[in-house]
């Protein structure tokens, strides 16, 4: 199935949740209202002809310009060997969605790597905690106007340009 | 110990709780877990992982579509190569650049090196960490001359930065082509070699067969790539199914688990694979080097390359499993955000369920049968 009857078969299921197909562009995605995720998710699992058996990529794109953070799903079914991308789009100040951990596993990891870095909040997470960086971090750091602490539990973050520390 | 066996014995026991790494020579590179057990028994491994976050996703917005390439070895350093090309193709899909046909023949042949020399080094250490030293010398020694052909090919022996926009930085010689078939007669029977030393050894396969079994079930749930999902019977290969390059061009067998020792899913299913895909890659190698066109290994790319604004997700599929560059552009010189999704990450999220009620040696064998990268963990 490609994008097209993928995004038609969601539109009649969803009326109104699904939006913004475009498919004329390299990698057709869908917008999806971020109150419906799990059961978008859910059903493109499930359902028979579409058979979404994995997700194969979670993450998040930041745009400050439009105050707004992009949750980016890539699910992929090994069984008819299509793709799908969905996007949510949330609220820079306040970004909330609820987990699709109970549709796949795996999200569980790709959730919590996306709450470390962008500050996403995945309501009903089983362990929401920071994966890559200490507990202790401050900021998220792929979010576009991140700016790096002066020095982390008393070690400088500062790094002298190259031809300095030769130099000396 | 639970209840009953308390009742029984009357010995009484806490639950222990015990840090497995950074530092423990299984866990190759650095991460933890932490691991509560009751004696031998293992209740919960936590993977703490995070220890070689360089932050390579942020570096991808503050350079040029080309300074990135060197970024993305090191990715996962163990196969480079495969990282060059996934960010390489998204690239080249984004702005629509054509590889010239030598180029993609340059790149299966170093791709498939690459391979073997990760799958050597992954069965190698596996051997190593359940107690059999000598394999691991074998296999070392055999990717030493994989190095040293990727030295002549790209003049690096571990982070390559072969595979560029548009083709591959340097051509490969005939002499290296030469060389490459002396290895190619010479591995081929060592493989064998190798099967009568560790993949046929009873100690060993005691020591794998049926342990962490997982189910076809568990590894879509769980998003199992490579080797870990075709251990456990799906016949799935990113080569085959979402052809890329000259694959589709190739002959060669797809390798599963075969449950021939124990069951389907187990850790010998998940090693057994590797030693037949290194077979299917010299397989592969020998078809490319009779099939090598001539002509220009590069195409001529701008030097300011600035893809049109849109988004692409690239896989290939490298020795852990489908690695995918989702790149988005915004039109400018820099990416604006380059995501790399790799096996090992969603191999380590496994391991938590897989853990709960094994011994603790089994957790060795488990980490090293999953062939987990931490590089490629945390990037």
């Amino acid at each position: 199935m490609d994008a097209k009857d993928i995004y038609a078969a969601l539109e009649k299921q969803f009326p109104g949740k699904v939006s913004e197909f475009k498919g004329e562009i390299l990698e057709p995605y869908l917008s999806v209202d971020g109150a419906s995720i799990v059961e978008v998710c859910r059903y493109l699992r499930d359902s028979a002809g579409l058979n979404f058996a994995v997700l194969s990529d979670l993450t998040a794109l930041d745009w400050p310009k439009e105050e707004k953070i992009q949750v980016v799903y890539h699910l992929f079914s090994y069984s008819h060997n299509h793709q799908i991308v969905l996007k949510v789009d949330l609220p820079r100040a306040n970004p909330k969605i609820a987990t699709v951990e109970g549709v796949w596993k795996v999200a569980n990891w790709f959730e919590r790597e996306v709450y470390d870095l962008f500050g996403v909040i995945f309501e009903g997470h089983s362990d929401l905690r920071r994966i890559m960086l200490p507990e202790d971090w401050v900021g998220y750091p792929l979010r576009k106007d991140y700016v790096e602490e002066e020095e982390y539990d008393g070690i400088s973050t500062q790094r002298a340009p190259l031809v300095e520390k030769l130099l000396r | 110990m639970n209840e009953t066996a308390q009742a029984e014995t009357g010995f009484f026991a806490e639950e222990m709780t015990i840090s497995v790494g950074p530092q423990h020579p299984s866990t190759h590179g650095v991460l933890r877990f932490v691991v509560k057990t009751d004696g031998e028994v293992i209740n919960e491994a936590i993977p703490d992982v995070g220890y070689l976050h360089r932050s390579i996703e942020k570096i991808g917005e503050k350079v040029t579509y080309h300074g990135y390439v060197p970024y993305t070895d090191r990715a996962d350093y163990l196969a480079a190569m495969f990282a060059n090309q996934a960010f390489c193709l998204a690239a080249e899909k984004l702005a629509k650049t054509e590889v010239t046909r030598r180029g993609e023949f340059c790149r299966v042949i170093a791709c498939e090196l690459n391979r073997i020399a990760s799958h050597l080094i992954s069965v190698g250490t596996f051997g190593q960490d359940i107690g059999a030293m000598t394999p691991f010398v074998h296999a070392l020694r055999e990717r030493e001359t994989i190095n040293n052909l990727m030295e002549e090919i790209c003049g690096a022996r571990l982070t390559y930065n072969y595979i560029r926009i548009g083709g591959v930085g340097y051509d490969i010689l005939p002499e290296t082509c030469t060389k490459i078939v002396e290895f190619l007669d010479h591995f081929e029977p060592i493989v064998d070699e190798f099967n009568r030393l560790l993949s046929g050894n009873k100690i060993f396969i005691e020591r794998l067969a049926g342990v962490a079994v997982v189910t076809k079930e568990e590894a879509f749930s769980y998003n199992l790539v490579g080797p870990n999902l075709r251990g456990s019977g799906v016949k799935w290969d990113i080569r085959r199914d979402i052809p890329y390059s000259i694959y589709p061009e190739l002959e060669f067998d797809v390798p599963i688990g075969t449950a021939h020792v124990g069951k389907l899913g187990d850790s010998f299913d998940r090693f057994w694979v590797r030693i037949r895909e290194m077979q299917e890659s010299c397989k592969i190698l020998r078809q490319c080097l009779k099939m090598m066109p001539k002509g220009p290994a590069i195409a001529k790319v701008p030097r300011k390359f600035r893809p049109p604004a849109g988004e692409c997700y690239a896989r290939v599929e490298a020795p852990r499993g489908d690695m995918g560059f989702y790149v988005v552009s915004d039109g400018s010189e820099y990416p604006y955000r380059v995501r790399i999704r790799t096996g090992s990450f969603t191999a380590m999220a496994i391991i938590d369920k897989l853990s709960k009620g094994i011994m603790l040696a089994d957790l060795i064998a488990l980490i090293g049968s999953l062939d987990v990268d931490a590089p490629e963990i945390d990037r």
